[in-house]
């Protein structure tokens, strides 16, 4: 049997007084596509972010590709090489050109030349459809476009698990589906990818599996299909009817 | 702020200025002829002839040749160079300290952090002046005499008479320096790609330990009491620095903290996501950035240490003030004119540095939409 | 308990092996500096006595503090009249807590009336003379009195000035705007000791024959332009921060430049730069050190003086880390309080955003 991807193991974690996750267990295998949902302060964000250490879990044990998560620097980067993360807010370097963006982590923290990382950079600009913007600045380019170079940015790693929180939350709605065709096109590549939105679009397309969170509980996990039709819980019953109404 | 309408108030506005401006005229006009009267009734001269009068006093240090038969105009140059080379020395000196100090109060080492921060909240809210009391009277006062000197490497020596360094005959050397520069220069323009500037700046470094090294150097020699031969910096010189240079590093250090600080979180997520290093996050992420909003608030600092190198004075460092007015007013009492002379050089350098300062910012807006 | 100092620890002083080494590092230096300091100034100290013979335990001698304090504090003031020192400087800090007094109405004004009225009384009591009592010459003030008053009396001044001033620098009047940035750059682009020596070598000059200006009210006009100056700036960055749909509606409902400017505008900016302000009160009070240079004796002067008495020589690190102290207590205490008006400040703005 493979590794699994994501391996979480009675994680607990605390805001000073606030139980922001309690008792989360969950195993992604590999390959598998997650899309994790639910209200907000359910502490989906906090989940995926404790996966690539941006956030430090209080109880518990998680392993991602067999390394234990651990507060030391240089295991931290170990895992964080193989896992790419795009933020809602995309956090582009605004001094640097999309290139230099992109190229940036592969030279400093993956040990490639800086030849290979640029043809690399190129291949994935093109896979998101805005080759041209190679040299232009971030601050030169529509939110949807800027994603859409932070999704290239996280995929020139080559990570093995791609996390992405809220994507499109902060794109104004016509942009929404140029990064979203972007996604979906990535989820047949066969990479391992954890998605938190509120898109319930994007979880039909592409998840094999949804897992709905309330008040820092796993409540549900099923398949899309069982998800959306004949959810088991109240809670999730109660999210659907409230989101699934437009 | 409430824009007056245009066509019913305009006449208030003008006859309020035209009175503000009456007023300010002849409150000028008063206090010019009460100064004429006064000046006439102790027979002091007036206009800025008194330069080309001998000057008939000694000046401790000068950067140029200069000796009691020298005019009151050269005593001036001599104190505007002294006031410009402690001001320069600070301010490197301050700058690189400023910077260690800013970065190290946001390690993610606890105990780094705090010490960096108990050196700016104490430097910070301790007179300046105190501290250079500090330093001459207490620190190099108490230093031992030159026969038992502090010494570096036999070629620099400190002691109570002042520090003394070797000197160097740079004469061979400043050829090759230039040459070396102009080289480097072509060639970083035809190259014209950054890892250029690394190396460019390496090769710099070489030629000038070079040009070190081909120099003829000279180190201080103890004879009898004293030392002769090398380069002598007085006490005075000494002390003004190191307290210039410590006080005003504390204040860049917050800069450089504020800077860093106001750099978005989101940004120092995404760079550690990526697997970057702490080292190359601050470098490559945070720096760059932070530069944009330190650089304003740091050129000001720059301008308060050349300000504060004027409490010269106190500890007869002889600076402009020191010099000029100093003893070149009480010797021609022409209070009016060397004092607007002293007060119009700083305005100078006031009014270059918040040019330069426009420029910069002008030309780092930040790109894009 | 100990398992989380220890994770702490561990991800505070050593989370890598350089981590750690520079922790070490910096703590042996930081014990090996201590020790000594302590023994000097605690252990091997001497803190009672009278004379310098009293000084006998090799570490630092307070004795010379002690003996001096008198003159530290009220400078030159004669011994019988101090009191007088006292009464004026309750007078002020009762005046100054009037600004604390909550559900206060016209607070502003109420608070300058007092302080006006208390500066006065103040004046009176120290400079003597009009009032019945003994004059004390200005020349006679020194010590940690004369710093406090060139601070409150200097602040005093400075502030309605600069307040007019920022409002006169963004006046839509091309006159006013023109003299006030003048005047304002000018104060702000030279050193304060040339303020000083300005105003007191050149004062005499620009006044008429006979007309004699105090020595102590020469360096205060020099502080007090020099500080309005730099309140300007700070009070013009608060008054960039006033929203201008507030000059607006102030207008539509009919209220003139000044009554919009005294009760919306102002109130609003002054909140705003509060920190600005206190790190200006903290600037001059460090900045009374200078009138040492125009020939007073403020503080610092005092010790300085002091450390030339034949009978007490050789006390230079007693004296300076005495002094440093007080003035380190003041500014910090100062910069302290501004931070917690600040963080007060940001949470109440948060409250009131409806």
């Amino acid at each position: 049997m493979t590794m699994p991807a994501v391996e979480m193991t009675d994680i607990h974690k605390w805001f000073g007084s606030h139980h922001a996750l309690r008792g989360i267990g969950l195993t992604v295998a590999a390959g598998e596509r997650v899309v994790v949902c639910g209200p907000s302060g359910s502490g989906k964000s906090t989940l995926v972010r404790c996966i690539n250490g941006l956030e430090t879990f209080d109880e518990g044990r998680l392993s991602v590709n067999g390394i234990e998560l651990a507060d030391d620097p240089a295991t931290l980067r170990r895992v964080r090489r193989s896992v790419g993360m795009v933020f809602q807010q995309f956090n582009l370097f605004p001094h640097l050109t999309v290139l230099e963006n992109l190229c940036l982590a592969p030279v400093r923290a993956g040990g490639v030349a800086r030849r290979e990382a640029e043809d690399r950079a190129r291949r994935y600009l093109e896979r998101v459809r805005i080759p041209e913007q190679a040299d232009k600045y971030p601050g030169q380019l529509s939110g949807g476009q800027q994603q859409r170079v932070a999704i290239a940015r996280a995929l020139c790693m080559e990570p093995a698990i791609m996390l992405f929180d809220e994507p499109t939350s902060a794109l104004d709605p016509e942009m929404i589906k140029e990064v979203l065709d972007v996604i979906v096109e990535l989820a047949g590549d066969g990479r391992t990818m954890i998605c938190v939105t509120h898109e319930m679009g994007l979880a039909r397309a592409m998840a094999d599996r949804i897992v709905f969170m309330d008040e820092g509980r796993i409540v549900e996990a099923a398949a899309p299909d069982v998800f959306f039709t004949a959810p088991s819980s109240s809670r999730a019953r109660l999210f659907l009817s409230r989101i699934l109404h437009h | 702020m409430p824009r007056r309408g245009r066509s019913t108030v305009r006449p208030r506005a003008l006859l309020w200025q035209a009175l503000v401006l009456a007023s300010a005229i002849a409150l000028a006009a008063w206090l010019v002829s009460n100064t004429l009267d006064n000046l006439a009734r102790r027979g002091i001269a007036s206009g800025f002839g008194f330069l080309d009068s001998g000057a008939g006093f000694g000046i401790a240090m000068s950067l140029v040749e200069y000796s009691e038969a020298s005019t009151f105009g050269r005593a001036f140059l001599v104190g505007l160079l002294n006031t410009l080379l402690v001001s320069a020395i600070g301010i490197v000196a301050a700058t690189v300290l400023g910077f260690a100090i800013g970065v190290a109060r946001v390690s993610s080492n606890w105990l780094l952090a705090r010490l960096a921060g108990a050196y700016v909240e104490t430097l910070r809210n301790i007179p300046l002046l105190l501290q250079i009391f500090f330093w001459y009277f207490a620190v190099l006062r108490a230093l031992p005499a030159p026969g038992r000197s502090l010494e570096l490497g036999g070629a620099i020596f400190l002691n109570n008479r002042g520090l003394y360094l070797p000197s160097g005959d740079f004469g061979t050397a400043i050829p090759t320096v230039v040459v070396g520069c102009a080289a480097l220069l072509v060639a970083g323009l035809l190259m014209r790609r950054r890892p250029v500037a690394y190396g460019g700046a390496g090769a710099l470094i070489v030629v000038l330990f070079v040009a070190a090294l081909t120099a003829d150097w000279q180190a201080p020699e103890l004879r009898g009491f004293n030392f002769t031969g090398g380069l002598v910096v007085m006490p005075e010189l000494v002390a003004l620095a190191v307290a210039l240079a410590s006080y005003t590093a504390a204040f860049i250090a917050e800069v450089v903290r504020a800077g860093i600080q106001a750099v978005p979180r989101g940004q120092v997520e995404a760079a550690r996501a990526l697997a970057l290093s702490r080292r190359d996050v601050m470098r490559l992420v945070v720096l760059p950035q932070a530069m944009r909003l330190i650089v304003p608030p740091l050129t000001n600092q720059y301008l308060n240490l050349t300000k504060n190198s004027s409490l010269a004075a106190a500890i007869a460092y002889p600076d402009l003030v020191s010099v000029f007015a100093g003893t070149v007013l009480n010797i021609t009492g022409q209070a009016v004119e060397v004092i607007a002379l002293t007060m119009a050089v700083y305005l100078a350098i006031s009014l270059a540095i918040a040019a330069a300062m426009n420029l910069y910012n002008r030309s780092v807006a930040p790109r894009g939409a | 308990m100990a398992a989380n100092a220890a994770r702490w620890m561990r991800r505070n002083l050593f989370a890598t092996p350089l981590q750690g080494l520079a922790t070490l590092a910096l703590a042996a230096c930081l014990g090996a500096a201590a020790a000594p300091v302590l023994d000097w100034a605690v252990l091997s100290a001497d803190w009672s006595g009278e004379r310098r013979t009293d000084c006998t335990g090799g570490g630092a001698c307070w004795v010379f503090i002690g003996a001096r304090l008198g003159q530290f504090v009220y400078g030159f003031y004669p011994e019988a009249a101090r009191w007088r020192v006292d009464l004026a400087a309750a007078l002020v800090v009762a005046a100054g807590l009037v600004f604390a007094v909550p559900r206060l109405s016209r607070r502003g004004t109420v608070f300058g009336v007092c302080l006006v009225v208390a500066m006065v009384a103040a004046g009176a009591l120290l400079a003597g003379g009009a009032i019945g009592l003994p004059a004390v010459s200005s020349r006679q003030w020194g010590g940690l009195m004369l710093t406090l008053v060139i601070t409150v009396a200097g602040l005093a001044a400075a502030f309605p000035l600069g307040v007019l001033l920022a409002l006169g620098r963004r006046s839509d009047m091309p006159v006013v705007r023109a003299l006030c940035v003048a005047f304002i750059e000018l104060w702000r682009g030279v050193p304060l000791i040339t303020v000083l020596f300005m105003a007191s070598v050149m004062l005499p000059l620009f006044l008429p024959e006979g007309a004699e200006v105090d020595r102590l009210l020469r360096a205060l006009i020099g502080v007090s332009l020099f500080a309005a100056a730099y309140m300007a700036e700070v009070v013009r960055g608060g008054l960039q921060a006033v929203p201008r749909g507030q000059a607006e509606a102030a207008m539509a409902l009919g209220l003139g430049y000044w009554r919009t400017m005294a009760s919306v505008i102002l109130p609003q900016a002054l909140r705003h730069v509060i920190p600005g302000l206190i790190n200006t009160v903290i600037g001059l009070f460090k900045d009374t050190t200078l009138v040492l240079v125009i020939g007073m004796f403020d503080f610092l002067g005092v010790v300085q003086v002091a450390l030339t008495d034949p009978e007490w020589l050789g006390f230079a690190l007693e004296g300076y880390v005495f002094a440093g102290l007080v003035y380190w207590i003041v500014c910090f205490g100062l910069s302290r309080l501004s931070l917690a008006i600040e963080r007060r400040g940001a949470g109440a703005a948060r409250g009131n955003s409806l």
